[in-house]
């Protein structure tokens, strides 16, 4: 089929329709979160009551599947010199507790 | 105003059908620029629909979890420590958590095992997470051994499968009673794996957690301030592998687009001769590659953004499922809220359509100030 009108008229419509969707993803999204709210509030109220503390992302290894709960080193504690192995480890940073680990364990008075 | 349209319409007239004499070329840059937009904008999508995620489902964790180090590594909790806790001023709440991971030689999975606080399953019964249950194939009713680290074999009933929406936080668990769990791990009587406690006041968290390490010297206080900032840097971009991958890609493309742009071709030139050889100005050439660009680049960007749109909401980022998953065997299957930050959007828009239009203007420029004649000849 041929368009019969002029070009800048066929990229006028092209790029109408474009805009048209990239601002529908918006009311999608407004959408598909009012539906899923009620998803997400079912996640919420389980870590609540069993006080999780992380999510189920990377299941693969103990340092990675709690993150939060890690240490520096667990990397390594599997066997002596064992590097980071696991995928996860190096899409996700050590904890925040351990980067920035100083107003707390400077006041006590024997190192962690 | 209508003759100015009337002239910007002519002109994209103009560059349409320039275009199209080099239609494989630039279908193929159009392309290749889409995918690399729909690449950054699928990342940014997933992870900020993550991060809200993380910030909502977690924002009722522990105020403060207590674990205790010895020699440098984590150990379980003494008995004592849940009282001398509770004589803290400021702590509410005080809870020992009992949890571990359990590795399933038959499946190559771990799961995590924890002593459900509220209603725990009767003796020998446990609930399961809904990602485990698809993995193994069980339902309410049936029957699963574990051989326990000691070397004993357990069977449990299975009491109850967790609800599916909840498969991102559950999808390992497995929820038993305590008499099951220190049977199951032999954990001594009185140890717990960790503290979980909440304060009174809220804005003492700090304070109480100071004084909790003061009192406990081998304890290690982690707050739900620092749980929550932990997936707050979710996917760090510094260290993650698919911006690794991805800078490749942008480098490669960055490359493309800059020869593509600042090295005009005799062809390219030899129009510009003739436009300006038959009367047009340079601000006409100048506005014509323009629009040529900002059709370009404005397009693979819409493209680019609506594919990855697509992928992550309605297809849960299927095509990232193998690096999320890594080398684990339980991988959740989840769908995310979506969580559109407008101002990473507009970033994206920003460092797709803006670099590529300055690349095309800076030489389109320096031919079309030079003499056609010149520009001609080459």
């Amino acid at each position: 089929m041929r368009y019969a009108g002029r070009p800048s008229g066929l990229a006028g419509w092209v790029f109408a329709l474009l805009i048209v969707l990239f601002l529908a993803s918006f009311a999608d999204a407004r959408r598909l979160a009012q539906k899923r709210t009620g998803e997400q509030a079912v996640r919420a109220e389980l870590a609540a009551k069993l006080q999780l503390t992380d999510l189920a992302l990377f299941t693969e290894a103990r340092y990675t599947r709690h993150l939060s709960l890690a240490d520096l080193h667990s990397a390594a504690q599997d066997h002596p010199l064992s590097l980071e192995h696991f995928p996860s480890g190096s899409l996700m940073p050590p904890p925040a507790h351990l980067r920035n680990h100083a107003p707390l364990d400077r006041q006590t008075t024997l190192p962690d | 105003m209508r003759l100015w349209i009337a002239k910007q319409r002519y002109l994209i007239d103009f560059t349409l059908a320039s275009l199209a004499r080099r239609k494989t070329k630039n279908i193929g840059l159009l392309l290749v620029f889409s995918l690399l937009v729909f690449a950054l904008a699928s990342v940014t999508l997933l992870t900020s629909a993550l991060r809200q995620e993380a910030a909502r489902v977690l924002a009722q964790s522990p105020e403060v979890l207590l674990q205790r180090m010895v020699a440098g590594r984590h150990d379980l909790i003494p008995p004592g420590y849940i009282e001398r806790i509770g004589r803290i001023r400021g702590v509410q709440q005080v809870e020992g958590r009992l949890w571990g991971y359990y590795y399933d030689a038959v499946v190559k999975a771990n799961y995590t095992f924890q002593v459900a606080r509220e209603n725990p399953p009767a003796a020998g019964r446990i609930v399961v997470g809904p990602g485990l249950a698809r993995f193994r194939g069980v339902q309410a009713g049936n029957v699963l051994s574990f051989r326990s680290y000691s070397g004993k074999l357990f069977t449990f009933t299975v009491d109850a499968v967790l609800p599916a929406e909840s498969e991102l936080v559950s999808a390992d668990l497995v929820l038993l009673n305590e008499a099951d769990f220190r049977a199951f791990f032999d954990y001594p009587a009185g140890h717990f794996t960790d503290i979980a406690l909440n304060v009174a006041n809220p804005q003492e968290v700090r304070t109480v957690a100071t004084k909790l390490a003061a009192a406990l010297p081998d304890s290690r206080p982690i707050l739900r301030d620092e749980v929550l900032r932990t997936y707050q840097s979710i996917f760090d971009w510094r260290e993650g592998i698919a911006l690794a991958l991805l800078s490749a890609a942008i480098l490669a493309f960055a490359i493309l687009a800059w020869d593509k742009a600042s090295g005009l071709s005799a062809e390219e030139k030899r129009e510009i001769g003739i436009l300006k050889a038959i009367g047009w100005e340079t601000g006409d050439v100048i506005r014509m590659k323009l629009w040529e660009s900002m059709l370009v680049a404005l397009g693979a960007f819409l493209l680019g953004y609506l594919a990855a749109y697509v992928h992550v909401f309605h297809f849960s980022a299927a095509l990232f499922a193998p690096v999320l998953k890594g080398w684990a065997v339980l991988y959740p299957s989840f769908t995310l809220v979506p969580a559109i930050d407008g101002l990473q959007i507009a970033t994206l828009l920003f460092f797709t359509v803006f670099p590529y239009a300055v690349a095309v203007l800076v030489p389109i420029w320096r031919a079309a100030i030079t003499d056609p004649d010149a520009v001609m000849r080459g």
